[in-house]
């Protein structure tokens, strides 16, 4: 196998009329799917002339942006999600990134695409899918095509300067699904509930497994995940059973006491990460579904999407973390020291990701390729690309690998090494508090904690004096009732710096 | 009342403050939801119930305020 597509086709035969994706507004079938994507891909091909260049899909969450992504892989070129949930000016810069490229959009945004003059190179979806199909074109194009060659580009967010384009190949996507689809059991009775953006590569989750098996992936609308009561009815109505979500988004639920009023009625599997869960929003969670499957997974954009995976197997006590478990098969984690050597086991170090989930680096972007996608530093015989994730692990006492901090999260503070999520899990501890997140500003040299729950601040700071060495205490405590979220539905530190410092100056004033 | 429109404009300083389909027409998004309920939260000291939390009580002013109102009134 050497294309994605393969999944579709090989499929279609035993699932043609059954639903493959769904969201709040129409479904399509897996003959619909094969049909429009091969139209667009016609229509793509046709007007690239064959050059393989980025297709730019500027379209909301809905079923057809995902035929569009399959459309762009029939043309043989590879898709750019993009969404007009982006600030403009990070479209821009994606756009002067991309340099050369075509769009496919809904109308939704072509006032948008106009404004930023690249009416002459955009096409409407609804066109490209009424295309006439050119058999002997694609097959042409498929005959030509390598498993090396790219099926996407995603942006991440990247929380300083200009977004990174991820460009990963076909390979890399076939590898991470045939493991990914072991772990979480997909059949063609699972039904997915997406939660992710589709301009993530979060999303691969849903959107690849379904092909392969001929399952069904639902996409919930954005808005449902405010309103917790109604998401969980969502599930219920479209009898979901199989979730992959940041942790956050299953804590909003737990958190304001959803339960109480319905329950998931169909979930088997629930598989969480990007970050850390609290342990008490996770074991609300349990005790609601005793029966179901619970999944930590960890793994960076750079790697194709997941890389590490743990099931859970034991109780957690409030005070532990849950482990990310071990490597995907044909993945290997190293822990590396500042050194560039691996670390004694137990010792804290980076993880160091090994395997063909590697994707090719940041499109357009030697330099920052270059810094963190090195040569394997523990041989140096043959050119073998690692990624260095920027984030720490250690291995446990049971061999499991543990999640310790993004390595800009551990900070230095009157000249002690610490690490912002041991605070944040202190105060989560408490009776009471719901979520919570730390910040260090650098300037004041001030660790600040944001949490959300009943709790008292003045309770909080006393609990967290019984509990925390001095150093550790925040200088301020801030009560909300929710914390800002990013698109993948992640705390957002940003937000929370900029909204206490502009409050802090205002202040002052 | 006023202060729930406050809390609107604040988010959305070209809103129709006489709209009565804010959630159904994506005007306010999951963002706005969570600062809503954070402002309500720091304004009135009311927390608003999961069972609250439903895009009918989003989708005006007053339909926030009378759900506030409910809530105070507990």
């Amino acid at each position: 196998m050497k294309n994605v597509l393969e999944y579709l086709e090989n499929t279609l035969p035993s699932s043609a009329s059954k639903v493959c994706y769904r969201d709040k507004k129409t479904s399509v079938t897996f003959e619909e799917v094969y049909t429009d994507a091969r139209s667009i891909g016609t229509f793509i091909a046709r007007k690239t002339g064959g050059r393989r260049v980025p297709v730019v899909v500027f379209m909301p969450k809905k079923v057809q942006t995902v035929v569009a992504f399959l459309g762009a892989a029939y043309s043989g070129c590879y898709y750019v999600p993009m969404d007009s949930e982006m600030p403009a000016s990070r479209i821009e810069l994606i756009f002067g990134n991309l340099r050369d490229f075509i769009i496919i959009a809904d109308k939704s945004a072509t006032a948008a695409i106009e404004k930023m003059g690249y009416s002459d190179r955009s096409y409407l979806y609804e066109e490209a899918a009424e295309c006439d199909i050119d058999d002997s074109l694609l097959a042409g194009i498929r005959e030509k095509q390598i498993d090396t060659d790219p099926l996407y580009i995603v942006f991440t967010s990247g929380s300083t300067g200009a977004p990174k384009g991820v460009c990963a190949c076909h390979r890399s996507v076939i590898d991470y699904i045939e493991q990914l689809s072991k772990i979480l059991k997909v059949d063609k009775d699972t039904v997915f509930g997406n939660q992710s953006p589709l301009y993530t590569d979060a999303c691969l989750k849903e959107i690849y497994p379904t092909l392969k098996f001929g399952a069904q992936a639902v996409f919930i609308p954005k808005m449902l995940f405010s309103f917790p009561v109604r998401l969980i009815e969502f599930l219920n109505g479209y009898k979901i059973n199989t979730v992959c979500w940041v942790a956050s988004a299953l804590s909003i639920v737990s958190g304001l006491g959803t339960f109480d009023t319905v329950r998931p009625e169909h979930l088997r599997t629930v598989a969480f990460g990007s970050e850390v869960f609290p342990i008490k929003q996770f074991n609300k969670w349990r005790a609601v579904l005793p029966a179901a499957r619970f999944i930590n997974l960890y793994g960076p954009t750079e790697c194709t999407g997941m890389s590490c995976y743990y099931e859970v197997d034991r109780e957690f006590a409030e005070t532990d973390a849950i482990p990310i478990g071990r490597p995907f098969d044909n993945t290997e984690i190293i822990l590396l020291g500042d050194d560039k050597k691996e670390v004694a086991f137990g010792d804290v170090g980076e993880i160091c990701i090994r395997g063909t989930c590697v994707t090719h680096g940041y499109y357009n972007n030697p330099e920052k390729t270059a810094e963190c996608f090195i040569q394997n530093p523990l041989q140096n015989n043959y050119p073998e690309l690692i990624y260095c994730t920027g984030d720490l692990a250690k291995y446990n006492e049971q061999g499991e690998l543990v999640f310790v901090s993004r390595k800009d999260y551990q900070i230095k503070h009157m000249g002690y090494r610490i690490e912002l999520g041991e605070i944040e899990i202190a105060a989560g501890i408490m009776q009471n508090v719901a979520m919570t997140a730390a910040i260090y500003l650098k300037d004041k040299q001030q660790i600040i904690l944001f949490y959300t729950g009943d709790t008292e601040k003045d309770d909080l700071l006393a609990y967290l004096k019984e509990k925390l060495p001095r150093y550790m205490i925040p200088a301020d405590i801030v009560k909300l009732a929710f914390l800002p979220q990013t698109a993948n539905g992640k705390i957002d530190r940003v937000t929370l710096t900029k909204n206490y410092t502009e409050q802090l100056t205002r202040t002052e004033e | 009342m006023d202060k729930i429109i406050e809390m609107l404009l604040q988010l959305h300083p070209d809103l129709d403050v006489e709209c009565d389909s804010l959630v159904d027409d994506g005007i306010l998004n999951s963002i706005d939801v969570v600062t809503l309920v954070t402002e309500i939260f720091n304004e009135f000291d009311v927390t608003v119930p999961a069972s609250e939390i439903v895009p009918e009580n989003f989708n005006s002013a007053s339909a926030i305020w009378e759900m506030v109102s409910s809530l105070m009134d507990e």
